[in-house]
């Protein structure tokens, strides 16, 4: 007999996914504004690119397998605007495009569309960019503009381009002041730059009940706690990079993340401990795509064990 | 990457993580792609492939060093080794048979099969070429099992999820299990670098 | 009975049938591990077609002599014999293609196609039967892995057998010559492929009805 615990939208309605979706596309204005407010009108087209290839794709697809069209419930305009948000301003169209066709047919449609992908087609979308394409995907622009701030007042090598992770991957004090690294006058991808932006959002998902807290308070918690133990600054490792955005808006994804609140403990804890390791010792400046995807892997193993310790026995499904 | 270098905690997460034998290494598709649907079967694979794998490498680096390299036959390692494994699965099949039934019974046909898991002969053939001792040859061969071990439970516990999802017929099976491989090797790339 | 069929339809059968990459879904290992680029790809699969020829031979000549108890490990060592031979072939003469395959070149000792072939095949027919269904299968073998290949060296280094084939405005996908891309390629080839054969049956079924 099969015991199975499955996730995905199976209690939601296409109302309910379109709700949610909407609350998310709320939570992500403003670091949506505050992107294209920072890197200018390129940052604009890239979001555009990403959202329209992720709808067409989604709709191509649904009318070619003869299904029911489900753009309306908005998950492709949120998917191809998470992909946008996660570019380099100055990338050229057709990666967005690709990495959003990638995202929906191969992560999501592929696997039987909505709720059943296993991984989170933003993340993979990125890191099959990061990947394919690794100059250009690590090449971030300087603001056009800055937020409550003046070019003199930023350090020489924000100047040059690189990324406060990367000048600590390379031992570099980077010298940002935290103001700059809240308000986001920093190198870095669209939408992960502005942290006040994306706190906002953070917050009006919390009190509109769209995601629970557990994910990225347990990620975050762990990325600052194990930033502490090896002898970091744990505030600037939780302002640097995309730790925030993907603890809010990535790793909140309630189709790759555990059902229960003690999964998505573990999911949020094993997440953190992943972006430091990688940070600290791996290849990349940066682990946040690669933490969240191996989790999103783990997921369906935390599901079925988690719920067995806490009922005692495996739940059946009626 | 010798033990010495680096250590056996590094040791250990370069076999598992870094260099996984499904996911950087390619080897033992097969029984991943094939024995990957239900979590239970996939883990009795896989912890029967960590103890073949464990008592294959030491086998064969016995016979390479103290047989093949002294009357300089070195060429004819991989006949050598490849009936070594095969002796070695029926001798762990007798064994299990008798002493382990519930086992024996459990694992079946994948048993035999496990001589034609490429990484078994991969990991033996891996150790002679990158001049590994006894104690790396073997625990090579149990930590790289045991990232084969943990390639196949994650692939179990996905495909498992998948079973009432509406997977276009011409993917179901082995493409959408290739593809779900391609998806997780992408994660994997993100432990690349951790051992240098 | 098995129905008798032509040597002719026993070769194409290696090809399209029954390919053993894209239908039979044997020998994943190889298939994903070296067709980083064309040339790669169609040097494993002559080398392994030489040994499925081989061995077909040999074990169909022995068939009537191999006590069925330890056919497997007969047919092991016969495969063996041959690996070796094109191990030290190519290590001496085409030394290039030797340090590409790496271990994939011994490895096709325990490639699930030729034991597959040994077992289904070559112990219960005749030797040119044998000769030719090996040689269907390592053709068939073969082209699949051009197909790999071609695709992913195109996509991942925009040149195929080393000829830059898109110019060089194209900025070529990394991801395609790198792990996750052997697995993704061979999964939506097998996908597409799967998909245009299901198309073909069901066109043929359909004819069938309406010639009914």
């Amino acid at each position: 007999m099969t015991l199975r615990v499955s996730t995905g939208p199976h209690i939601l309605t296409r109302e309910n996914t379109q709700t949610l979706m909407l609350d998310v596309l709320i939570a992500l204005a403003p670091a949506t504004a505050a992107g294209i407010f920072l890197f200018g009108l390129r940052a604009a087209w890239v979001l555009c690119v990403a959202v329209v290839a992720a709808v067409v794709s989604e709709y191509a697809w649904q009318k070619l397998m003869k299904k029911s069209v489900t753009v309306h419930d908005l998950s492709a305009v949120v998917t191809g605007l998470i992909i946008g948000l996660n570019m380099p301003a100055g990338a050229p169209l057709w990666m967005p495009a690709i990495g959003s066709i990638a995202a929906i047919i191969l992560v999501k449609q592929l696997f039987g569309g909505m709720g059943h992908n296993f991984m989170n087609p933003a993340m993979v979308a990125r890191a099959f960019l990061l990947a394919s394409w690794p100059a250009r995907m690590t090449t971030f622009l300087l603001p056009e503009r800055l937020l409550g701030s003046t070019q003199a007042s930023l350090g020489v090598d924000i100047i040059s381009g690189a990324t406060p992770l990367v000048s600590q991957k390379l031992g570099i004090s980077s010298g940002v002041p935290l103001s700059d690294l809240f308000l986001g006058n920093i190198p870095g991808s669209i939408g992960e730059v502005c942290k006040i932006a994306i706190l906002i959002g953070f917050l009006y998902m919390l009190v509109v009940k769209a995601i629970s807290w557990h994910v990225p308070v347990f990620f975050l918690g762990s990325v600052a706690l194990m930033t502490w133990l090896i002898g970091g600054d744990p505030l600037v490792a939780l302002l640097s990079g995309g730790v925030l955005f993907g603890a809010v808006f990535m790793a909140t994804d309630y189709v790759t993340n555990p059902m229960l609140r003690v999964g998505q403990a573990v999911f949020g804890i094993g997440c953190g401990l992943m972006v430091v390791i990688i940070r600290s010792w791996g290849a990349y400046p940066e682990g946040v795509t690669y933490a969240i995807l191996f989790m999103n892997c783990l997921t369906p193993l935390i599901d079925r064990f988690i719920s067995r310790k806490v009922y005692g026995m495996v739940k059946k499904n009626a | 990457m010798r033990l010495s270098d680096i250590g056996i905690f590094l040791f250990f997460v370069n076999c598992v993580f870094t260099n996984n034998f499904i996911f950087s290494r390619f080897l033992g598709n097969c029984p991943y792609l094939g024995v990957s649907n239900k979590l239970e079967t996939a883990t009795g694979m896989g912890a029967a492939v960590t103890f073949v794998m464990g008592i294959a490498s030491l086998f064969t680096y016995l016979s390479y060093s103290y047989i093949l390299v002294p009357l300089n036959l070195q060429y004819l390692n991989t006949i050598a080794f490849i009936l070594i494994i095969a002796a070695l699965v029926q001798f762990v099949e007798m064994f299990m048979k008798k002493s382990l039934p519930a086992l024996y019974s459990a694992l079946g046909i994948y048993l035999p099969l496990i001589t034609t898991n490429c990484a078994v002969l991969g990991v033996a053939l891996l150790n002679m070429n990158s001049g590994y001792n006894l104690l790396e040859s073997v625990l090579s061969g149990v930590f790289g099992a045991l990232g084969f071990l943990l390639a196949i439970v994650l692939m179990a516990g996905v495909r498992e999820r998948l079973e009432s999802s509406d997977i276009p017929k011409a993917f179901k099976g082995f493409p959408i299990s290739l593809i779900i491989a391609g998806l997780m090797s992408v994660a994997f790339l993100g432990f690349s670098g951790l051992v240098k | 009975m098995p129905k008798k069929i032509s040597l002719r339809g026993t070769f194409v059968n290696g090809i399209l049938a029954e390919n053993p990459t894209f239908r039979l879904v044997l020998g994943t290992c190889p298939t994903i591990a070296v067709t980083t680029s064309a040339i790669n790809g169609v040097g494993m699969g002559l080398a392994a077609t030489f040994v499925l020829i081989g061995s077909n031979v040999v074990i169909s000549m022995l068939r009537n002599f191999i006590p069925n108890k330890v056919r497997i490990p007969a047919f092991v060592v016969v495969i063996c014999t041959f690996v070796t031979m094109i191990q030290l072939f190519m290590q001496a003469f085409m030394p290039s293609l030797y340090d590409a395959l790496g271990i994939f070149l011994p490895l096709i000792v325990v490639n699930c196609i030729i034991l597959a072939r040994a077992e289904a095949y070559a112990s219960k027919n005749p030797v040119l039967a044998s000769a030719v269904d090996g040689l269907g299968m390592g053709f068939g073998f073969t082209l699949a892995m051009l197909l790999m290949g071609s695709v992913r060296e195109l996509l991942g280094n925009g040149s195929i057998f080393g000829l830059n084939l898109l110019g060089a405005s194209f900025e070529p996908a990394l991801l395609f010559i790198l792990a996750p891309g052997g697995f993704l390629i061979y999964g939506l080839l097998l996908g597409i492929i799967n998909g245009l054969g299901n198309r073909r049956k069901h066109n043929k079924a359909i004819k069938e009805v309406k010639a009914a």
